[in-house]
């Protein structure tokens, strides 16, 4: 595999670019609009010199730009602030309730794929198919059912499965967070399938409309590249179907996919907000919601950049993997984003 | 195909001439769109659902469910022929308050829409012409930076943030805050169709003919996107009707008797588990009606802009 490395760095310089824009953006909401971070954290009574003391303690008086160097230090060096909500640094925080999200967006993520890629080819070989319009019917449906309302119904047919694990089931010795993996690499495997049972409503919930979208465009992928020329060419040597729709079909097809597959991350990490707080999830995105709840300026400051940052990262993975399946792309002299 | 339809400027005389062939033009596109049965369906559910929002004062069997007080001895009945969606855990009608939440839905889409599309695509179209330039990667790199946070976290953010201390969030902050989340994703799709159109031939001709740049934007390449921005602001009445839902769903809604399908949704599931199923039912099934009808109605309009028979 030829690589062209300029495509990649410039990819990377992009998407850190693209963050340290979005550090600014969020530190723009934090700072720039209404609301008193001093009078929020001391509440309305407190006396005007606590107020003083704690904004010069907090930097307040400096010029913004200086609050903002103030700021980007405070991340790199493990200072996110205290949380209003929890009390604690905010970065304690984010390791305690963070990898229970992962979970949750890594299994929806892996689900979404796994299912709309074959469903896309199965209806896309069969055009006009009784199959074909099923997968049709579903996707038109699963596009337009919210996350959060599949996810009531989940939630109230498999009443059960709330939570990470079932009341009473030891969790996992940490090791990455993960119950799933945790429980898994340690040999708990009761645990194991206990948490895996526990991710499948809320990733399904979560996982729905993505692969709606994707299946669709998947098939109409699948459906144009059979009419190419290099497809007949394949027919007539008489390769079999199977080489075919496995091997030179699928590359060329994957591309739109996975393109789109790239935003719909995006409304998985939105998603997990609401389906996170019908499952009662305790992950990070029910500690955001708390955060945006309650006005908890440096919790929220930390969740916006969190979701900004997973979703720069998939982004340039997804970047990475149209590369693969696309040689122009991966070895076009000037990328134009 | 890419062609501008309106290279030279019509004389008085061919007036008449030229509204014959735009009579033309319409009734092909409305022939485009008519050939998927589907899309019919789809400007149907939103035609009825526009109807319902800006008849409902006029329309619905229980005016009083809107806004009245609340009637405890009726308090969440069944479905039945006097109630045809049953009653939510105020006694109010829910057929009667599903109907006017449509008018909060649409708002939103109309305010939303109405604030984001014209500045979106206006963006997109200056940073697509002069692609390459500082300011045209400048605009770019913006509408990038607030894509990479998901619309609703960004409007839920900024909703807070909007809000004064004290006080609860309401309907205005979090349609501005929505309407801050949304203009990007259109400055990024006219952008993308506009930077490989203005590669075309008949651009360079206008440009060697002398035209103005401000022509060759709005009158050569801005008619070869309308179609799929049109695409979009359906498709994205789908979406913002979505967010809006999500945002009361969690809080951030219509004030406390204004009939809002977020919100009621949000209330019946909380009654969900004793067996009261309608509250949760009905307006989770307007809110995917009405998405549905505009994701439809968006695939008609992009057959309709489409070339090629497919």
């Amino acid at each position: 595999m030829k690589w062209n490395w300029g495509f990649i760095l410039r990819r990377l310089a992009y998407s850190v670019l693209a963050l340290v824009g979005l550090s600014i953006l969020v530190f723009a909401i934090a700072r720039v609009l209404p609301g008193d971070p001093v009078r929020l954290a001391l509440g309305p009574h407190a006396s005007a010199s606590a107020v003083f003391q704690l904004r010069i303690q907090l930097h307040l008086n400096q010029p913004i730009w200086l609050q903002y160097i103030y700021w980007i230090e405070g991340i790199f060096t493990g200072n996110w602030g205290i949380s209003l909500f929890t009390h604690r640094n905010v970065l304690t925080d984010v390791e305690a309730f963070l990898p229970a999200t992962l979970e949750l967006l890594i299994a929806a993520a892996a689900i979404d794929i796994l299912i709309a890629v074959p469903l896309g080819v199965i209806a896309g070989r069969r055009e006009n198919t009784v199959v074909d319009n099923a997968v049709r019917v579903l996707s038109y449906v699963g596009i337009a059912i919210p996350s959060f309302v599949v996810a009531i119904f989940l939630q109230h047919f498999f009443p059960s499965y709330v939570g990470q694990l079932s009341p009473g089931v030891q969790p996992p010795p940490h090791i990455t967070g993960l119950a799933f993996l945790d429980a898994l690499v340690t040999a708990h495997f009761s645990t194991a399938w206990n948490a895996l049972l526990h991710i499948i409503p809320p990733a399904f919930a979560l996982a729905l409309g993505p692969i709606a979208q994707e299946a669709r465009i998947m098939r109409s992928s699948v459906v144009e590249n059979l009419g190419r020329d290099y497809t007949v060419a394949e027919i007539s040597r008489g390769l079999p179907e199977r080489v075919i729709t496995l091997k030179y079909l699928m590359k060329p097809s994957l591309i739109p996919t996975i393109t789109i597959y790239a935003l719909d991350i995006s409304s998985l990490i939105a998603n997990a907000f609401l389906v996170e707080l019908i499952f009662n999830w305790g992950g990070f995105s029910q500690y955001g919601l708390n955060a945006i709840l309650s006005k908890d300026l440096n919790a929220i400051v930390a969740v916006v950049m969190i979701a900004g940052v997973l979703f720069v990262i998939s982004n340039f993975l997804v970047d990475l993997t149209v590369g693969y399946l696309d040689p122009r792309i991966r070895l076009q002299s000037r990328s134009d984003e | 195909m890419k062609v501008a339809d309106s290279g030279a400027a019509p004389s008085k005389a061919s007036g008449s001439l030229q509204r014959r062939t735009r009579r033309q033009t319409l009734s092909r596109y409305w022939y485009k769109f008519k050939r998927n049965k589907i899309s019919i369906v789809g400007l149907g559910v939103v035609l009825a659902v526009i109807a319902i929002a800006l008849l409902s004062p006029w329309i619905v069997p229980y005016p009083g469910a809107a806004f009245g007080p609340p009637n405890f001895a009726k308090m969440n009945q069944a479905p039945s022929p006097t109630h045809p969606f049953g009653t939510d855990e105020f006694g109010r009608d829910e057929l009667s308050r599903v109907m006017y939440a449509f008018r909060y839905s649409l708002m939103l889409v109309g305010v939303v829409l109405g604030i984001t599309v014209i500045p979106g695509v206006l963006l997109g179209l200056v940073a697509g012409y002069y692609a390459g330039r500082w300011h045209s990667s400048l605009i770019m790199l913006l509408a990038n930076i607030f894509v990479a946070v998901p619309p609703l976290l960004l409007a839920l953010s900024i909703a807070t943030e909007l809000t004064p201390l004290n006080s609860s969030p309401d309907i205005l902050t979090a349609m501005v805050a929505v309407t801050l989340a949304w203009w990007p994703w259109y400055t990024r799709l006219v952008y993308s169709t506009a930077s490989s159109i203005r590669n075309e031939d008949f651009v360079k001709a206008a440009e060697l003919t002398g035209a103005s740049s401000t022509h060759i934007m709005f009158k050569e390449i801005l008619p070869n996107i309308l179609g799929s921005v049109l695409t979009k602001v359906s498709l994205d009445g789908g979406w913002v009707i979505l967010i809006g839902a999500a945002l009361s769903f969690v809080g951030f809604g219509a004030p406390s008797p204004t009939p809002d399908l977020g919100t009621m949704l949000s209330n019946g599931a909380t009654d969900l588990p004793g067996g009261v199923w309608w509250t949760t039912l009905f307006p989770a099934m307007a809110i995917v009606a009405v998405i549905l009808g505009f994701n439809l109605l968006g695939d008609g309009i992009n057959d309709m802009f489409s070339s090629g028979i497919k």
